[in-house]
């Protein structure tokens, strides 16, 4: 086997609840900024999305109308990233670039689901009668919009990113798996450059009652995801783009990309949750394989906030006290596929700006940290399933 | 002794097990025997009801049933089916012990309407909102629709149940992603990650909202009867697609690893290639150049020539466009030869099994390769002027075949190919 090939993160794209871009995040970060709504949704808290202005991504109605919210977030995001990259409107490279994108799917249209379900309520469900009611009342283009490989369909269109196109799907876990897999294909050769990322709109009533079905929603009042105890658990859903554009050192150099940081490392699995400590121990076996780490360094993670599992992580960072913490739950809220990739946008960020930001924790769990961070942990666990780690690095 | 490469250096990757379900029956021996007799599995759909529906025709699957009935808890046990032949037959690992990852093409997810139907009748009253729907919904009632209607659950139970390693990754690549699974599976192996993998593709989303959705896209045949005759490829007067259900379970293995312990070698996954459309949702670029390059670029990741396929299994859906941008582009990658190389349409039997198409396909592909013997497109009576192929129409044939291009694609701009051989080339 050949050496494998060093990994560099060389554009950010990100669009939250705390505005877009990297210096309004950077600021907001520094501020310990949280934008929650605790009443559109209420009891449930969500965070949405600041105002933004997709024309300046995504510059014609007509692709934004064929788009439901969570296309339109991450198509914008995804157009951040390649300007962040300096790539924006590269034919030669666009054309060839791999993409993969962890995606759940789009917002179904309530109002109808609604109607029908208060028709069967009154009695009225002769055997043809759902049929007629989705024949005349589903938009043919919702589909379009609700499908998964959309998204990435419309990056495709709207961006020219057309080398390769996957989709991972699977909660958390996709977007874990979707950095995995683009690093190991840039550091064996198999592929050049790639845009990851994953987009969620968190102020969906359709997601909250999936959500509510596994009592996962934060309701009530807006807590620090430190500071949510097993009575007052849950997620606050969020609504967040994050695109990362990855390449190969080589091919970053060559066309003269300012990096970010470099990735050097993502392992994931899936424990068996039904042992308690599953998770705890699923994480202390895959610490190891991320190198060789020091013992006071930095770590970013998407923790939900729903239990067991948040105890589980609380127990597997109670092993390595010397890290400094950062759960990006307590200022984004819980934005599912997105999380991950929100992890490694911040931690390459923090490293290129030679800082890592405040903690914004009341319990005392994340601790101050000074100095330019050399190395960062991105850590995920799922609400459900699916555990992963990334190291993100300074570039030597 | 060095370890078996392919030309450029990369492990081969061959395939040591495979399991199949459609509507034609479960397993190879049941499906080949009625693929090459020219049997149709399409039947008008008894699992709902059909009235008003403009589409009342199917490739469901009948024969397996779940309990209680979703289409997500059917597309899991589709997938069960074909992966415990394709474990059985290739022997590898222990009892739910599979010594590699999983990669699992599978359709987006969604709560489903019988589901939806019986929370919103547990509020108990009439002229109700979203926001009395939500207060019926927590409380562990439903928590099991929470686990059913994840996107992660089917991977979730295959990787507990045959015990494969690491994180599963599921996936879509619309009517790509059975090609798609394979392909992870091919790249990881060949990158020495893994010895072997499990790449299983699934679909068993006949329901009304889903027939519904493609039809208001018109993308569905509507020549209801017979329901056997509805999916014409390639003919004159095809108009559309045939939704159907099935899955396909490949084990891949390294060449050298299946060697070594003597495994079964079914055929060797020779080339993948993928590349994007980036002109519309669901329509081709009208010059094709997207599905060209990426036949082009399975060609050249199998280190193949033209000249040296010998079959090609197309995607051949029966919608207009599909056949018609199919032939224009086959034209264009194999010249005059694309008139001559037999080119079938499985779908003409077994519908359009989507997510789970590219692997069903990729299956009967190696079973061609096994058997010498060509599937025939059927219902072919009208031949369309404007696509001149061989079709192989209406009748199996016996033929040499040593190298078949199987082709995927999908609304979104996706497009995939794969090689199969018979032996290493």
């Amino acid at each position: 086997m050949t050496e494998p090939k060093e990994v560099w993160i060389t554009g950010i794209g990100i669009v939250s609840s705390l505005g877009e871009g990297l210096d309004a995040h950077w600021d907001a970060l520094n501020a310990r900024r949280i934008n929650v709504d605790e009443k559109r949704f209420a009891p449930y808290v969500v965070h949405p999305l600041a105002p933004v202005s997709f024309d300046a991504q995504i510059p014609k109605k007509g692709d934004q109308r064929q788009m439901e919210a969570w296309q339109r977030i991450g198509t914008y995001a995804a157009g951040l990233a390649l300007d962040s990259a300096g790539v924006k409107g590269n034919q030669e490279i666009l054309g060839r670039m791999d993409m993969i994108v962890a995606a759940g799917g789009g917002e179904r249209d309530v109002p109808v689901d609604m109607a029908i379900l208060n028709s069967y309520a009154k009695g009225n469900s002769s055997p043809a009668f759902l049929n007629e009611r989705l024949l005349n009342d589903l938009r043919p283009t919702l589909f379009l919009a609700q499908l998964s490989n959309l998204l990435a369909g419309n990056i495709a269109i709207v961006h020219g990113v057309s080398g390769t196109s996957r989709t991972f799907m699977g909660e958390e876990a996709a977007s874990i798996d979707a950095a995995r897999i683009a690093l190991a294909r840039i550091a064996s050769g198999q592929s050049d450059i790639a845009l990851v990322g994953a987009a969620h709109n968190g102020e969906r009533t359709d997601l909250l009652i999936l959500y509510e079905f596994g009592d996962f929603n934060l309701t009530d009042r807006f807590a620090p995801v430190w500071a949510r105890d097993k009575d007052d658990s849950g997620f606050a859903l969020g609504s967040a783009g994050v695109f990362l554009v990855m390449e190969s050192r080589e091919h970053a150099e060559a066309r003269g990309a300012k990096p970010y940081a470099r990735l050097t490392k993502v392992v994931a699995d899936l424990a068996q949750r039904k042992q308690p400590g599953a998770v705890t121990k699923s994480l202390e076996a895959l610490w190891p394989k991320l190198g060789t780490l020091g013992d006071d360094g930095a770590l970013i993670t998407g923790t939900t906030g729903v239990e067991p599992v948040t105890s589980e992580e609380k127990a597997f960072l109670s092993q390595h006290p010397g890290y400094a913490v950062r759960a990006t739950g307590t200022m984004f809220g819980h934005t599912l596929e997105t999380q991950f990739p929100l992890g490694l946008a911040l931690a390459a960020l923090s490293i290129s700006r030679g800082a890592l930001f405040p903690p914004n924790d009341p319990t005392g769990l994340e601790i101050e940290k000074s100095g330019a961070p050399a190395q960062i942990v991105v850590m995920g666990a799922g609400h459900w399933q699916g555990e992963g780690l990334a190291l993100v690095e300074a570039i030597k | 002794m060095t370890a078996p490469r392919d030309k450029f250096g990369r492990p081969i990757v061959v395939v040591t097990g495979m399991g199949v379900v459609t509507s034609l029956g479960a397993g190879k021996e049941d499906n080949w025997a009625r693929l090459t007799a020219g049997e149709s599995g399409i039947r008008t759909v008894t699992r709902f009801p059909i009235d008003g529906l403009r589409t009342t025709m199917a490739g469901t699957v009948d024969f397996i049933t779940v309990d209680p009935a979703s289409s997500t808890g059917l597309t899991e046990r589709l997938a069960v089916v074909a992966t415990e032949e394709a474990v059985g037959q290739s022997g590898i690992g222990g009892k739910g012990d599979f010594p590699g990852p999983l990669f699992l093409a599978v359709a987006p997810v969604e709560v489903e309407w019988p589901q939806r139907i019986e929370v919103g009748q547990a509020i108990g009253k009439a002229d109700f909102d979203v926001n009395d729907m939500l207060a019926v919904s927590g409380g562990g009632k439903f928590a099991k629709y929470h686990h059913r209607f994840m996107f992660g659950s089917v991977a979730r139970y295959l990787a507990e149940k045959f015990g494969t390693k690491g994180s599963p990754i599921s996936l879509s690549t619309a009517c790509a992603s059975g090609a798609t699974a394979i392909q992870l599976g091919v790249e990881a192996i060949r990158r020495g990650e893994a010895d072997a993998a499990l790449c299983v593709a699934t679909d068993g989303s006949v329901n009304p909202e889903a027939l519904i959705r493609f039809s208001l896209l018109s993308a569905l045949s509507t020549q209801n009867d017979p329901p056997q005759a509805a999916s014409k490829p390639f003919s004159k007067n095809r108009d559309g697609f045939v939704m159907a259900e099935g899955a396909g379970a490949l084990v891949l293995e390294s060449y050298e690893a299946a060697m070594a312990r003597g495994a079964p070698i079914l055929g060797v996954v020779a080339g993948c290639g993928e590349l994007t459309d980036s002109f519309h949702r669901t329509r081709s670029s009208p010059d094709g150049k997207p599905i060209i390059g990426c036949m082009h670029k399975t060609l050249a990741d199998a280190g193949l020539t033209t000249d040296q396929i010998d079959h090609i299994n197309a995607h051949g859906t029966a919608t207009p466009e599909n056949d018609r941008m199919e032939f224009q582009t086959m034209f264009n990658v194999f010249g005059e030869r694309a008139k001559q190389i037999p080119v079938s349409s499985n779908k003409s039997m077994v519908g359009h099994t989507i997510s789970a198409a590219g692997a069903v396909e990729a299956i009967f592909s190696l079973l061609t390769l096994e058997h010498q013997r060509i599937p025939p497109t059927i219902n072919y009576d009208i031949p369309d002027p404007a696509i001149p192929l061989d079709v192989v129409p209406n009748k199996a044939r016996d033929a040499r075949v040593t190298a078949v291009m199987s082709n995927s694609f999908g609304f979104g701009g996706q497009n995939a190919s794969l090689i199969l051989t018979r032996e290493p080339i």
